[in-house]
């Protein structure tokens, strides 16, 4: 049941920059989203909807906790925090992601002339 | 337990995610407001961006599913929808499913309660029964009990052994209890120091013996049985320390043994002290049942070796008199067989209720087959179905999942419809079981039985699923789209799985019937053996015993017994009365003793061949209609006049003269030092211990004979020839014959010979119930298997068969290709359970009398009715065939 991650990213990619934004602060649902596109400077294209799945898996594996609590906007939402699990785990991803990146890149790599 | 609070929490969980989510698209909206969107674009335009909404909320809540048994109960009520879509297929499903898992559970009930639960002693396990075998004795050896404990024996091992924490021996007898109400003759144990030791249950109210109470001529005390207590003195807890009349002596109450409690396999009413004289005692008195309860871990094997080490001691402990050699018991050769006391309990019903189970579970495996021909067909009626969702990407073991599921869930009912019969068929099993059945009170539907019944519903509804399920539902599901398309003529292919489940069947049906055949021939030949008494159903007996403290005079004992005989053959419709130290198969313990003839020389060193010693009244052997091979009967006068005769059985005067003439005439007696006894007669052999035991070689006394053992026999079954044996009121007029000589007396064991002989032929007439019952069952299911393949195909090849005969085949050829189909099925199946039998009546050759397993006739008729009726259940779908109309079969596309 894991065809809900978006087509243009592997499986946790999701995941794992939703866990990055929670490392700065905690945040809810939407201004996740914002977090997201505007420092990837809206190179990725996220589905919104497809948030809210990356973080019941989340909460499930106790990677991140929720409070509700009141927007900015003043809006009754749900706070995402990083619990250190989700801390440590973050770092575990990214630095295997790191690698495997390095590997697509040798490969990828200007062809040799 | 994490998934167990998710469990609970989920909805709350699942309406936080849809509030969260309105929240975002709310967020969202009024963002794209405050940027200058018209508020209804930018409702379309946050609803675009954020997606498919339900498919996100699906998506959150999946995560907290779990998702196996969810996907489980979608499949468990889209299974409870087809079938109650197909009302009739559940129905026949069920009910055979049914009456399978309810036999087999009932069946399996009675092995539970009977073979595999422990004996209710505390440490059950710990107890064994002191057998020996004895080869050298002759006479003695040939019968099951082998060589039972003396009571020097008992003194020996009780305080010579290594391996025991406690061991004694024990008896049966009768007694009378006066004073408590009519006269009544009770059920009694004697028992020595260390029987309750050993067995280690405690009484329900007062104390055991203890070993003050086994001193000779010390005060009379007793204990009584629960059930004595509860119908003598209503339970009363006070009765410790009463006293009541047993055998004309007051006997003080002690103790209460509890509920449910037997002594190994015997039920009783009193218990009482065998308080040996010890000082009296000599080797021989072979007649008491040694039990022991082992010291914690050792083996019987250790046990075994200990009496072994024992036997010499007692043999030089103890002697048999002046001027006899104590070592003269070498020459038998005595063996210790010590065997679990739970084996002694069951004796050979083991094998019996095995070969019962096993017949069942086959009917049960024929039943199954059924049902996964049913499920084959309609998952068949599925198929294009089930091909679609697999070429649409369902997962194949989700489908063969699905199909499990159904076919499990109909298990399941089965099974719970079972519970109901299983309770039904505990019931006719113990009505119908063998009375002496060990431990038939014991027999109940327990949490064990309940967990079998469980795993035989899930085992068999894998069973008749997996088939079906893996044949249109595996991987290789999908080129059956093709295949199935319904312009295709039906396919060998498909067809396979279904004769094979028929041949499966017809060849247990086989296996059943043969077994049925067996006992029905079994039964058959044991009718015909000659049991040495005639008219059974009209010869009353009834057992009296006059204890010497009501009569002590030997000769006064046989003038009442005389008296008696006087008063029953003055009643209405009497033919003739006489009376007998036991009759055939009543299961009393016998006499069995050596015997002298005049003319033989016996040496001093070896004990001659144990004969069994029978006391009998003049005109007992015309009574009981047991035939006078040579000689005649003894008369009263020859009785009151102490006059030394004798008779013997046909077996034992061929084997000492030859032949029943030359017997009579010569001369026997008991011991060195006695009269010598003239045989005056010589009467046909009597299958004393049961129709399928030889005879043993008997020797007749007269009620009184002049010898220090048994001046008079105390203890007697009356039988009586009438019509009106078994009547209310013939019975009443014999009590009040017998009271009018002696009111003191009791009557015990009221029955007619003929519910002797049934008694002892229930072990035959029980199984042959059984596979009866298994075999019929089978034959039906195996008919219907048989008959439901064949209409099935023929409906399947109508239209083949439609062309068939729109090119000219005749009507008479098609019906000839139908049943050719149907032949080689039942052939096969016939041919495989031939096989079969023949590899598994070898289990059942213990319960087969007169016949071998291989019974060629068994064999032969089986095959051939099975044959006829698989023929006849072919006929009639290959008569519809024949009718088929070309035209019809063509045009119904």
């Amino acid at each position: 049941m894991k065809k809900t991650i978006e087509r243009d990213l592997f499986p946790g990619a999701l995941e794992m920059m939703v866990l990055r934004m929670l490392k700065r602060q905690p945040l809810h649902g939407y201004a996740l989203v914002q977090q997201i596109k505007r420092t990837s400077r809206d190179l990725l294209q996220i589905e919104e909807g497809s948030l809210y799945p990356a973080l019941q898996r989340l909460l499930k594996a106790e990677l991140v906790k929720a409070d509700w609590g009141v927007s900015s906007t003043n809006r009754r939402v749900r706070i995402y925090k990083l619990t250190p699990a989700g801390a440590r785990h973050l770092e575990r991803e990214v630095s295997s992601f790191e690698r495997m990146l390095e590997g697509i890149t040798r490969v990828l790599g200007p062809e040799e002339s | 337990m994490n998934w167990l609070k998710s469990l609970f929490s989920r909805r709350r969980l699942y309406t936080e995610l849809s509030e969260e989510i309105q929240a975002h698209l709310d967020e969202k909206i009024e963002a794209l407001v405050a940027e200058g969107m018209p508020p209804e674009e930018a409702s379309y335009a946050a609803r675009r961006e954020f997606g498919n909404v339900g498919l996100a909320e699906q998506s959150g809540r999946e995560v907290w599913r779990w998702p196996s048994v969810e996907d489980f109960l979608a499949d468990l009520s889209f299974g409870l929808r087809t079938l109650r879509h197909n009302p009739v297929f559940a129905a026949v499903g069920l009910l055979t499913i049914a009456i399978g898992i309810g036999a087999n559970a009932a069946v399996f009930s009675v092995v539970n309660s009977v073979l595999l639960k422990p004996l209710r002693y505390p440490k059950a396990e710990e107890l064994v029964a002191l057998h020996q075998t004895a080869p050298g004795a002759a006479g003695l050896a040939d019968f099951e009990n082998g060589l039972l404990l003396s009571p020097s024996m008992y003194f020996t091992y009780a305080e010579q052994n290594r391996v025991f924490q406690s061991l004694g021996v024990w008896i049966t007898g009768t007694a009378n209890v006066t004073g408590l109400a009519e006269p009544e003759q009770v059920r009694t144990v004697e028992l020595s120091d260390g029987v309750l030791q050993a067995l280690g249950t405690p009484p329900e109210v007062g104390r055991w013996f203890l070993a003050a109470d086994q001193i000779p001529h010390g005060p009379e005390r007793i204990m009584l049985s629960y059930g004595y207590w509860q119908r003598r003195f209503g339970g009363d807890r006070s009765v410790v320390g009463r006293r009541i009349m047993v055998d004309s002596r007051p006997r003080e109450i002690i103790g209460v043994m509890p509920k449910g409690f037997q002594f190994v396999d015997a039920d009783f009413d009193l218990a009482d002290p065998l308080a040996f004289e010890r000082g009296k005692l000599i080797l021989a008195g072979f007649g008491f049942r040694g039990i022991a309860r082992l010291k914690p871990g050792a083996t019987i094997a250790e046990a075994n070796a200990d009496l072994e080490r024992m036997l010499p001691i007692w043999m030089d402990s103890w002697s048999n008199g002046p001027g006899t050699n104590p070592h003269i018991y070498e020459t038998w050769k005595i063996t210790p067989m010590i065997r679990p006391l739970k084996q002694e309990v069951l004796g050979n019903v083991g094998e019996l209720l095995w070969v019962v189970m096993g017949t069942i579970g086959l009917v049960m495996l024929i039943a199954s087959a059924n049902v996964a021909n049913l499920m084959l067909v309609r998952v068949e009626a599925r198929q294009q179905e089930l091909a679609v969702r697999a070429a649409l990407g369902a997962a194949w073991s989700r489908i063969v999942r699905s199909v499990l599921v159904e076919s499990v869930m109909l298990g399941l009912a089965g099974g719970v419809a079972g519970v109901v019969l299983a309770y039904a068929g505990v019931h006719f099993l113990v009505a119908a079981g063998p009375a002496n059945l060990p431990r038939l009170g014991e027999i109940s539907i327990d949490a064990r039985t309940l967990g079998f019944m469980l795993v035989l519903s899930v085992l068999s509804g894998l069973l008749f699923g997996l088939l079906p399920a893996l044949k249109y539902a595996g991987p290789r599901a999908s080129f059956q789209l093709r295949s199935a398309g319904r312009t295709m003529s039906a396919s060998r292919e498909r067809h396979r799985a279904r004769n094979l489940l028929v041949v499966g069947q017809v060849a247990m049906a086989l296996v059943l019937l043969v077994s049925a055949g067996l006992m029905i021939r079994t039964f058959e030949a044991v009718r015909t053996v000659e049991p040495g008494f005639r008219d059974a159903p009209h010869l009353q007996l009834l057992r009296i015993s006059i204890p010497d403290s009501l009569v002590p005079e030997p000769e006064r004992v046989t003038q009442t017994q005389s008296a008696i005989l006087d008063q029953l053959a003055a009643i209405p419709g009497v033919r003739s009365a006489a009376f007998v130290s036991e009759m055939p198969m009543e299961g009393f313990d016998s006499d069995w003793d050596e015997i002298f003839a005049e003319d033989k020389v016996y040496s001093a060193d070896a004990i001659a061949p144990l004969r069994l010693y029978k006391y009998v009244s003049p005109g007992l052997f015309g009574t009981t209609g047991t035939r006078l091979v040579a000689g005649r009967e003894m008369t009263w006068t020859e009785v009151y006049t102490l006059r030394p005769v004798v008779l013997i059985s046909e077996n034992l005067a061929r084997e000492m003269w030859g032949a029943p003439s030359t017997a009579v005439g010569k001369h026997l007696r008991e011991f060195p030092g006695m009269p010598w006894h003239e045989v005056i007669g010589v009467v046909q052999d009597v299958r004393e211990k049961g129709v399928q035991e030889r005879a043993p070689e008997i020797v007749y006394w007269p009620p009184r004979v002049q010898s220090s053992f048994a001046p008079a026999v105390r203890t007697v079954t009356f039988v009586i020839h009438s019509e009106r044996a078994g009547r209310e009121d013939f019975l009443d007029q014999v009590r009040q014959a017998v009271w009018s000589v002696n009111a003191n007396l009791a009557l015990a064991s009221v029955r007619t010979m003929q519910d002797v002989y049934g008694k002892s032929l229930a072990r035959t007439s029980f199984t042959l119930v059984m596979l009866g019952i298994a075999g019929i069952m089978a034959l039906a299911l195996g008919i219907i298997g048989i008959y439901g393949v064949i209409s099935y195909t023929v409906s399947q090849r109508q239209r083949e068969i439609g062309i068939r005969l729109a090119l000219g085949a005749q009507a008479g050829d098609v019906l000839q290709m139908v049943l050719r189909q149907g032949a080689k099925l039942a052939l096969a199946g016939v041919g495989a359970g031939i096989c079969v039998a023949f590899g598994l009546t070898r289990l059942m050759r213990n319960l087969l009398f007169g016949v071998t397993a291989y019974d060629p006739l068994t064999f032969v008729a089986v095959a051939v009715l099975l044959v006829f009726v698989a023929f006849l259940a072919c006929y009639i779908p290959a008569r519809r065939a024949m009718l088929v109309d070309p035209i019809v079969a063509l045009r119904y596309e």
